[in-house]
C-alpha cells in the first residue's frame, strides 16, 4: 500500500478543499464537479480526503459494505441474513473507487457473474463499481468524455442511493450511496447542461499562478515522493485536526438551523440568476449548512450562503453566448444585486 | 539547423536514455516523437545498453486488447476446466520493464486511460470486482509517437504523465555516441536517494514552467526528478544549474505553450502568501543564489523549444499539443458496447464485446447429446460449451458527425459574411450538446487557408478561435477547399462522418501557390473542388455573394455539393441547412 499524500498538505486549491469537506460533512449535497487543467492534483485531493476520514464499520462479508447501524438500509442479502441476529462487523477504509473512462455499463452497474454461470450453472450477480463505492467516493476522471448514458446512470444512482439492476435475467437492488466526484478539462468537451445541474457543487481548479505557491506545491510533492513516511508523519497532527473538525461538524449538522430569512435569500438569488428547478437552491442551502457546521455555528447566516454560492450555483447558469464574463463574476454580480454588496 | 544544434540535441537524446534507465517508473517514461528509422532504433539501442542487467524492454502494439493488457477471464480454459481461469495481463507481467509502445498516437483514449492509471497507482486494477489488492507494478513507458503535421499526438492524459519528451524529427545520425554505461546507471541508482536538488534550482524550474505557460503541476515536479537523476549520473551529491538546464530542455521546453520574452526579468518579488503552515526547515532560499541560476535554466528551456512548436507559438496559433488536446474522443470510443442492440453473432467476448449467455447456451444445446457421447465427458459440467458456441452481443452506434465550416474571410466576403458564419458555427455548436457532434472551422484569406478550430464540441475553445478570426485580403478558394478535403479525409479515416459547409462567393483570385490572378486561381479552385468531392464528404455550398452567379453554381456542381444561394443569410437559416445535410 502506497502512502497517501496528506490532505492538509495540499497547497492552495481552497475551493476544491472546501467543497470536498462540505460533502464529507453532508454527503447529501450530491457530488462535486472539479473542472480544470491537467495535473492540478484533483485526484490527489479526493484520495487524500478519503484517507483522512475515519474507517467505517461494515457488516462482515457483505459485498455492499452495509452499515450495521442502519438495519433499515440493508441490502437484500443482509436483510435476509440478519433479520433476527446481529451481524459481525469489521472496519474498512472509506472506499474511493475509480471509474475509468473506458468502463462498460456491465462493469459499472454489475452484471451476471459469467464465471459462476458457466462453471456452476448458478445465476449470480457480480457487483459492479457502484457497489464498491457504496458509502465512499466514486471518482470519475475526465467525466466530460464519459459516455452520456453512463453519466446519466451515475447521477441517477447517486441521487436515489440505490442501484437497480434489471438485465440478463437478474433483478437485483442494492444500496449505492456515494459521493460522485467528476473532474475534467472543459476545453476538451463539455457536459450537457442537464448533467451539470445534477452535480451538487462545482469548482474550477487552476494551477496557482503565483510563483511562491507553485514552488511550494513542487517542494512538498517532491519531499513526499522522496520520503513518504517522514512526510506523512510531519503532517499527522494537521490531519488529525481536520478529522476532528469533520467529525464534530457531522455531529452538529442535524442541529444547525436554517432561519426563514436565509431560505428566502437563497430563493431570491436563484431566481435572479434564473437557475431552473430546485436543485440549485437545495444544494445552496445544504452546502451553507455544512459550511456553518464546519465552523461550529448554530445557524446559517448570510456569510455562509455567500461562501458557497459560487460552488453551488456556478455550473447551473444558463450559458449566454453574448456574455463573456465567467460564471463567477455573474454570481458575484447577482449576489450583490440580491443581497447588497 | 546548425551543426552545433544537431550535436546538442543528439547529446540530450543520449542523456535522456540514461536518465530514463535510472528510474523508469519514477519518471513514468518518455514520449519519443519521430518517424521510424535508423535514429529511433539507435536511441532504443542506447536505452537497452544503459539498462542494468535484468532490465527488460518489451514491445507492445497500440492495439493490444484491454483484456490482454489488464488480464481477463480465459473463457476457453474456464470452460475446459470447469472452474474460473484468469489469464494474467501483460502489464502485470511487465513489472520492472520498459514498455515500448509503438504507434502511441493511435492509442485510443480508453487504452491510454488504462496506461495512465497503472502509471499513477503502480498497480493493475483487479480483473474482477472485489479481488484483493494486486502487486505493485513498476513500469516505464516509451511511447513512440509517429504523428506528423496535423495528426493528433498521443492522448494528453498519457503524455502529461511521461516526464521526458524527446523529438527526433529533423535529426539525422547514423551512429550515436555511447552514453553512460549500465554500471554508471547502477551507481546513479544507489546514489539517487542521497542526491539533493537545492531549493533555488527547484524554484527556478518552477518559475521556468510558469513562464513557459505550462499549467500542469506535474511538469516542474518531473523536472526536479530529472535534475536529481542527472546529478546522480554525474556523481554529484547536489545538483547544479547544468543538471537543471538539461531537465528544462527535456521536460519543460517541449511542453511550452508560450515563449517567454527574451529579457524576462524575474517577476517582481511577490509577497509570500501566508506561509505559517510551512515547516521551518523549508525556509526561503537566499535571493542571490536564485539569480545566478535564473537565466541559465529558463534560457536552456527557451532555446530547446522544438522548432515547429516555436513557429506555431510565435505565429500566435495554438500549439499542436494544446490544439489537439482533445485527442481521439471520436468514433473509436464508442465501442461495440454502445448504441442500439443489433443482434448477436458468433465470436469470443473481449473487453469490448459482452458474451450473450442465453444465445451461447442456445447454440450449445442441440449438441449436448453428441458431446456427452465422447468418452470421458459424461461426468463433465452440466452443459458442454465449446468455443464455436460462443455468441456476443453487438450494438450499432451512429458515427459521430463533424461539420467543417470553410469560411471565406477575404476582403470581398469578410465584411458582410464573417459575422454570420461565426453565428452559425456557434448555433450548430449549441446543438452539439444534444447530438454530440463536433464542429471545425477552416478560414481562408490572403494567400492561405488556416485550420482555426480543430474538430471540437467545446464552446470555450470555439469561441476563442472565432474571436481571433479576422477578415481581409484575397480569396485563395483552392487552398480553403483543399484544407477542408484534408480534414474530411482525416475524419473519415477515424470512422467519423464529415460534412463540409463552404461559405464563399466562389470568386477565387489567389492560386494554390499563393500568386494572385483570377485565371489560375479559378482553375485551381475547380481542381480543388474535384478533390473535395473525392474526399467523400457531403458538401453544402453557400453562395454568399449579393448577386448569385453561375460560376459559383458550377463550382458547387463540380464538388457535387448542395447549392444554396443565400444573399441575405442569417445564422439560423445556415445552421438549419447544415443540420439537414446530415440527414437529421
Amino acid at each position: 500500500m502506497r502512502a497517501q499524500y496528506p490532505f492538509s498538505a495540499i497547497v492552495g486549491q481552497d475551493a476544491l478543499r472546501s467543497a470536498l469537506l462540505a460533502t464529507a460533512v453532508d454527503p447529501a449535497i450530491g457530488g462535486v464537479l472539479a473542472f480544470g487543467e491537467r495535473g492540478t492534483g484533483k485526484s490527489t485531493a479526493v484520495r487524500a480526503l478519503a484517507a483522512l476520514l475515519p474507517p467505517m464499520t461494515v457488516v462482515d462479508g457483505c459485498r455492499y459494505h452495509c452499515d450495521p447501524a442502519e438495519a433499515g438500509a440493508y441490502c437484500d442479502e443482509c436483510a435476509a441474513a440478519y433479520a433476527r441476529r446481529k451481524p459481525r462487523t469489521r472496519s474498512v477504509p472509506v472506499p474511493v473507487v475509480d471509474l475509468p473512462l473506458g468502463a462498460t455499463e456491465d462493469r459499472v452497474v454489475g452484471a451476471l457473474d459469467l464465471e459462476r454461470a458457466l462453471t456452476q450453472g448458478v445465476k449470480a450477480f457480480e457487483p459492479g463499481l457502484l457497489a464498491r463505492a457504496h458509502r465512499g467516493y466514486l471518482y470519475v476522471d475526465e467525466v466530460n468524455l464519459l459516455e452520456d448514458h453512463l453519466v446519466d446512470l451515475l447521477i441517477d444512482v447517486a441521487a436515489s442511493g440505490e442501484n437497480l439492476v434489471e438485465r440478463e435475467g437478474l433483478s437485483i437492488r442494492h444500496p449505492a450511496r456515494f459521493v460522485l466526484i467528476g473532474s475534467g478539462n472543459p476545453e476538451e468537451g463539455e457536459l450537457r447542461p442537464q448533467l451539470l445541474d445534477r452535480f451538487g457543487l462545482s469548482v474550477e481548479v487552476r494551477t496557482p499562478r503565483d510563483l511562491a505557491t507553485r514552488v511550494e506545491v513542487v517542494r512538498r510533492r517532491d519531499a513526499f515522493d522522496r520520503d513518504p513516511a517522514t512526510f506523512v508523519r510531519r503532517w499527522q497532527e494537521e490531519e488529525a485536526k481536520i478529522r476532528r473538525q469533520i467529525l464534530a461538524a457531522r455531529r452538529r449538522l442535524p442541529g444547525v438551523r436554517v432561519p426563514e430569512p436565509m431560505l428566502e435569500r437563497a430563493a431570491a438569488l436563484c431566481l435572479s440568476l434564473g437557475t431552473d428547478g430546485l436543485r440549485g437552491e437545495l444544494a445552496l442551502v445544504r452546502a451553507a449548512r455544512a459550511a456553518a457546521s464546519l465552523v461550529g455555528a448554530k445557524s446559517v447566516t448570510e456569510a455562509h450562503l455567500r461562501e458557497v454560492a459560487a460552488a453551488a450555483l456556478g455550473h447551473r447558469l444558463r450559458r449566454d453566448p453574448l456574455d463573456e464574463s465567467g460564471s463567477l463574476v455573474r454570481i458575484e454580480r447577482a449576489v450583490a444585486e440580491a443581497w447588497g454588496p | 539547423m546548425s551543426p552545433e544544434d544537431t550535436a546538442g540535441r543528439l547529446r540530450d537524446a543520449i542523456a535522456a536514455a540514461a536518465i530514463l534507465a535510472v528510474d523508469p517508473s519514477g519518471l513514468g517514461g518518455i514520449c519519443l516523437r519521430g518517424p521510424a528509422g535508423v535514429l529511433r532504433d539507435l536511441w532504443l539501442e542506447s536505452l537497452r545498453c544503459a539498462l542494468p542487467p535484468g532490465g527488460r524492454v518489451r514491445r507492445v502494439p497500440a492495439h493490444a486488447s484491454e483484456g490482454r493488457l489488464l488480464g481477463e477471464l480465459d473463457l476457453e480454459a474456464t470452460l475446459a476446466a470447469g472452474r474460473p481461469v484468469i489469464a494474467s495481463g501483460l502489464l502485470a507481467a511487465a513489472d520492472g520493464a520498459l514498455l515500448v509502445l509503438a504507434g502511441a498516437e493511435r492509442l485510443d483514449r480508453r487504452t491510454a486511460a488504462h496506461y495512465g492509471r497503472v502509471l499513477d497507482e503502480r498497480r493493475v486494477p483487479p480483473v474482477r470486482g472485489e479481488a484483493g489488492p494486486t502487486d505493485e507494478v513498476h513500469l516505464g513507458l516509451v511511447a513512440l509517437d509517429e504523428s506528423e503535421g496535423d495528426d493528433d499526438p498521443p492522448a494528453a492524459g498519457l503524455r502529461d504523465r511521461l516526464a521526458l519528451h524527446l523529438d527526433l524529427e529533423g535529426l539525422r545520425a547514423t551512429r550515436l555516441d555511447p552514453g553512460p554505461s549500465a554500471d554508471a546507471v547502477i551507481a546513479a541508482r544507489t546514489r539517487l536517494d542521497r542526491t539533493s536538488v537545492p531549493d533555488a534550482l527547484l524554484e527556478e524550474l518552477t518559475r521556468a514552467a510558469l513562464l513557459l505557460g505550462i499549467d500542469s503541476a506535474r511538469a516542474p515536479l518531473q523536472a526536479v526528478r530529472v535534475t536529481r537523476i542527472a546529478a546522480a549520473l554525474n556523481g554529484r551529491a547536489e545538483a547544479i544549474a547544468e543538471d537543471a538546464a538539461l531537465a528544462a530542455r527535456l521536460v519543460l521546453a517541449p511542453r511550452a505553450t508560450r515563449v517567454p520574452a527574451e529579457d524576462a526579468a524575474p517577476p517582481p518579488a511577490e509577497p509570500p502568501p501566508d506561509r505559517t503552515d510551512v515547516p521551518p526547515e523549508e525556509a526561503e532560499p537566499g535571493a542571490d543564489s536564485l539569480d545566478a541560476n535564473a537565466d541559465l535554466v529558463l534560457e536552456a528551456a527557451r532555446a530547446a523549444i522544438p522548432r515547429a512548436l516555436l513557429d506555431a507559438l510565435t505565429a500566435g496559433g495554438a500549439p499542436r499539443a494544446a490544439r489537439a488536446a482533445a485527442g481521439r474522443s471520436g468514433a473509436e470510443v464508442r465501442g461495440a458496447l454502445r448504441g442500439r442492440p443489433a443482434g448477436v453473432r458468433a465470436g469470443a467476448p473481449d473487453g469490448r464485446r459482452r458474451l450473450s449467455l442465453l444465445d451461447t447456451l442456445r447454440a450449445a444445446a442441440p449438441w449436448q447429446r453428441l458431446r456427452r457421447a465422447i468418452p470421458g465427458r459424461a461426468a463433465a459440467p452440466r452443459i458442454l460449451v465449446r468455443r464455436d458456441d460462443l455468441r456476443v452481443r453487438t450494438y450499432q452506434s451512429r458515427t459521430e458527425t463533424t461539420t467543417i465550416f470553410v469560411v471565406d474571410a477575404s476582403g470581398s466576403a469578410a465584411m458582410h459574411r464573417l459575422a454570420e458564419a461565426k453565428g452559425a458555427v456557434e448555433l450548430v455548436l449549441a446543438d452539439c450538446y444534444v447530438r454530440r457532434d463536433r464542429v471545425a472551422l477552416v478560414a481562408f484569406r490572403r494567400t492561405t487557408a488556416e485550420l482555426l478550430l480543430a474538430p471540437t464540441r467545446s464552446l470555450v475553445r470555439a469561441k476563442k478561435s472565432l474571436a481571433q478570426l479576422a477578415g481581409g485580403g484575397g480569396t485563395p478558394l483552392a487552398a480553403g477547399l483543399d484544407a477542408a478535403a484534408r480534414l474530411a479525409a482525416q475524419i473519415l479515416r477515424r470512422g467519423g462522418t464529415p460534412t463540409v459547409v463552404v461559405l464563399s462567393d466562389g470568386r477565387a483570385n489567389v492560386a494554390l501557390d499563393g500568386s494572385p490572378g483570377r485565371g489560375r486561381a479559378e482553375d485551381d479552385a475547380r481542381a480543388a473542388a474535384q478533390r473535395l468531392r473525392l474526399a467523400g464528404a457531403a458538401v453544402l455550398f453557400v453562395d454568399t455573394s449579393p448577386r448569385p452567379a453561375a460560376a459559383a453554381r458550377e463550382l458547387a456542381d463540380t464538388m457535387r455539393a448542395r447549392y444554396l444561394p443565400l444573399p441575405h443569410a442569417d445564422a439560423r437559416v445556415l445552421s438549419r441547412a447544415a443540420t439537414s445535410l446530415n440527414g437529421r
